[in-house]
């Protein structure tokens, strides 16, 4: 019963949030010193005037903001995301095509730091105090408010120019027919940004996870666990994991609008041809109708990643679980 | 301390042990424990939360701490268990079953025939299953079976979750765990708040029973009225040490069998004796006086009270207080 409601609920938040999105981001283009024209076509068009009449018609372009936002949204509803002036083609197909790459990148990164993080996290908090607590948390302090950008270009210039171990972008070797490219290919060329982007992210999960177990660790349960002569590992194992995953992994899916931003940068430094370079691309070119289709899809993105989280733990939680069930 | 050594000192052997004949399980001598604090940021800081606190619990009997709430009695049990946290300082000595006691015994020896039965359902893990938290690292699903039909647990109470227990389950359940071992020595931590009389009275008959047994069972409890009814002898504590040691029997006499002027004060003050609570309160645990830690309240003292105050045995107890004309 709670979860149809908890799912009603959630599916109206998400539409509003998306309507909220899109307003939003249609203000901000709106606000921006770029006619309206030229936002959809580019500013080198070779247009001839009867197509720009057209396309005019077509999103309401010389109608007052409200009317044209109304087509827009009309049009998006309908499928049509409008072309992309940066890559010349529908913005939905980029956006499509893209996220191919992209997925994985991120899958990888998040599953990286998720991972590592939780160990690290937990390593720390039952040697607390110890010098490797206090390097991990240094360690985790300088990477969660270094930029991305930065981290990128190091991670760049160490491991692909310096050391040549990685290729220095792109994700398959330059030249190589689409059809020739391997598996392989692509995992070595997506091992540098994933790094980066897992970095970014491992910070946050590590922190996190040492502070949740280091409550943990204080609780009467654990007291009496001791007093029953279990040892630190039984303790770890028996009630340490079974206290603090279940917190990190719904962490680890609420931070996928971290995610995405970090993608963006990371796809940048790396020229890997995901979804957020082409972000990055779309706002440097004013490409209106693309930047308007990636907000609205990273809103679902990172909409989907928290929706994630609280289904999870209203499934795996045995209090939540337990309490609507009746 | 030598037994001929006491009774040349005062010509009386302890009561107890010569009316019952009972070997002590566990004797504690002079336990001091003091807490590393930081005070107004740098400056460290000892808190002496037990002053050269000696007790003695003899197999077979139930033996009450009673003491306000608050005063640290629950570092009692921990100390007794060698589960205090690490900022924790320890002095004294500990003696079990007439043997050594220290941290290594400690560690081999709790969770086995030295238990705690905790205060609530707080010292079980919120998020694993009653049976197999009481089943513990050591115990089989059929031990675990007959305790809980012993204590009248259906069988289903094996998966509920500690937060679905009632008071009164809940209670079972955590003696449950204790009788999974074959104990020597059983510290109760204040076992009853909350509960009704008659679930408090189920209580002290578990523990009386494990005392027939030959169980040394330790009650640490502010529940005066509780220890009344159910121990054998009571310890009273005040500001971190055991002022006197008692058959519970000089308690219900009115109070001039009893040896110690705040054990006095303290029965005066009960509701049941006219509510007379002696003025001023106890000294704090960062700044306890040199010598008598009543001296400040007492109506007896006198210039010899500065000075360090021995335990000593008066009429079959023993008392920690100078006068001579107890
Ligand atoms: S030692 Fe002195 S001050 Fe302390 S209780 Fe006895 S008489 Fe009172």
């Amino acid at each position: 019963m709670t979860y149809v409601r908890y799912l009603g609920r959630t599916v109206f938040r998400m539409l509003s949030l998306l309507i909220a999105v899109s307003v939003l981001s249609f203000v901000l283009m709106e606000a921006a010193p770029i006619d309206p024209m030229t936002a959809y076509i580019g500013t080198d068009s070779a247009l001839s005037e009867e197509a720009k009449e057209e396309i005019a018609e077509h999103w309401s372009l010389k109608d007052p903001p409200v009317r044209r936002f109304a087509a827009w949204a009309e049009n998006f509803l309908q499928g049509d995301w409008g072309d992309s002036i940066t890559f010349k083609r529908p913005v939905k197909t980029v956006i499509l095509e893209r996220f191919r790459y992209s997925v994985w990148l991120m899958l990888a990164a998040w599953t990286l730091s998720g991972i590592l993080g939780y160990v690290l996290g937990l390593a720390a908090a039952v040697r607390r105090g110890s010098l490797g607590d206090r390097i991990i948390k240094t360690l985790c302090l300088v990477l969660q408010s270094a930029p991305t950008f930065w981290i990128g270009l190091l991670i760049l210039s160490l491991f692909a120019v310096k050391l040549r171990w990685f290729p220095i972008g792109l994700a398959a070797p330059m030249g190589k027919l689409a059809d020739e490219i391997t598996l392989a290919d692509r995992i070595y060329h997506m091992i540098l940004p994933a790094l980066t982007l897992s970095v970014l992210g491992i910070g946050k999960i590590t922190l996190y996870t040492r502070q949740k177990m280091l409550e943990i660790m204080e609780s009467d349960f654990i007291l009496f666990a001791r007093a029953r002569g279990e040892s630190m590992a039984q303790i770890v194992l028996r009630h340490g994991i079974r206290n603090t995953l279940m917190p990190a992994i719904t962490l680890q899916f609420a931070s996928f609008s971290e995610l995405f931003g970090g993608a963006a940068l990371a796809e940048s430094v790396f020229s890997y041809p995901g979804i957020g370079s082409a972000l990055t691309a779309a706002g440097l070119n004013a490409d209106v109708p693309l930047l308007l289709g990636i907000a609205v899809f990273s809103a679902v993105f990172v909409f989907a990643g928290n929706l994630a989280a609280n289904l999870l733990y209203m499934i795996l939680d045995p209090r939540i679980r337990e309490a609507s069930a009746r | 301390m030598e037994k001929k050594e006491k009774e040349s000192v005062t010509g009386v052997e302890n009561k107890w042990e010569h009316e019952k004949g009972k070997a002590p399980v566990l004797e504690v001598e002079d336990l001091t424990v003091s807490f590393g604090m930081y005070y107004k940021g740098l400056r460290r800081r000892e808190l002496e939360v037990l002053h050269r606190l000696s007790l003695t619990v003899y197999a077979g009997e139930i033996m009450a701490v009673i003491g306000a709430s608050g005063s640290g009695k629950s570092v009692l049990a921990h100390a007794v268990l060698g589960i205090l946290p690490g900022n924790a300082a320890v002095q004294g000595e500990m003696r079990y079953q007439g043997g050594a006691y220290g941290e290594k015994e400690q560690k081999r020896l709790r969770g086995k025939e030295i238990v705690l039965i905790p205060q609530s359902v707080d010292y079980l893990d919120p998020l694993m299953r009653v049976g197999r938290q009481v089943r513990g690292v050591r115990g089989s699903k059929k031990m675990q079976e007959n305790v809980f039909e012993r204590y009248g647990l259906s069988e289903n109470v094996d998966r509920l979750y500690p937060w679905e227990l009632s008071g009164g389950m809940a209670r079972r359940v955590l003696i449950s765990a204790a009788e999974m071992e074959k104990a020597r020595l059983v510290v109760a931590d204040e076992p009853t708040p909350g509960l009704n009389e008659e679930m408090a009275e189920e209580t002290m008959k578990s523990f009386r029973q494990m005392a027939e047994r030959g169980c040394g069972v330790l009650l640490i409890t502010h529940d005066i009225d509780l220890a009344f009814r159910s121990a054998d002898r009571i310890a009273v504590f005040y500001a971190g040490t055991v002022v006197e040691e008692a058959l519970t029997e000089d308690f219900q006499s009115g109070g001039a069998a009893l040896r110690h002027p705040y054990s006095r004060a303290f029965l005066d003050a009960l509701p049941q004796n006219g509510f007379r609570p002696i003025p001023g309160s106890q000294p704090y645990a960062g700044n306890l006086p040199k010598g008598c830690l009543f001296a400040d309240r007492c109506p007896m003292r006198s210039e010899a009270c500065g000075r360090e105050i021995k335990m000593r045995e008066v009429r079959g107890g023993r008392v920690r207080c100078i006068r001579d004309e107890i």
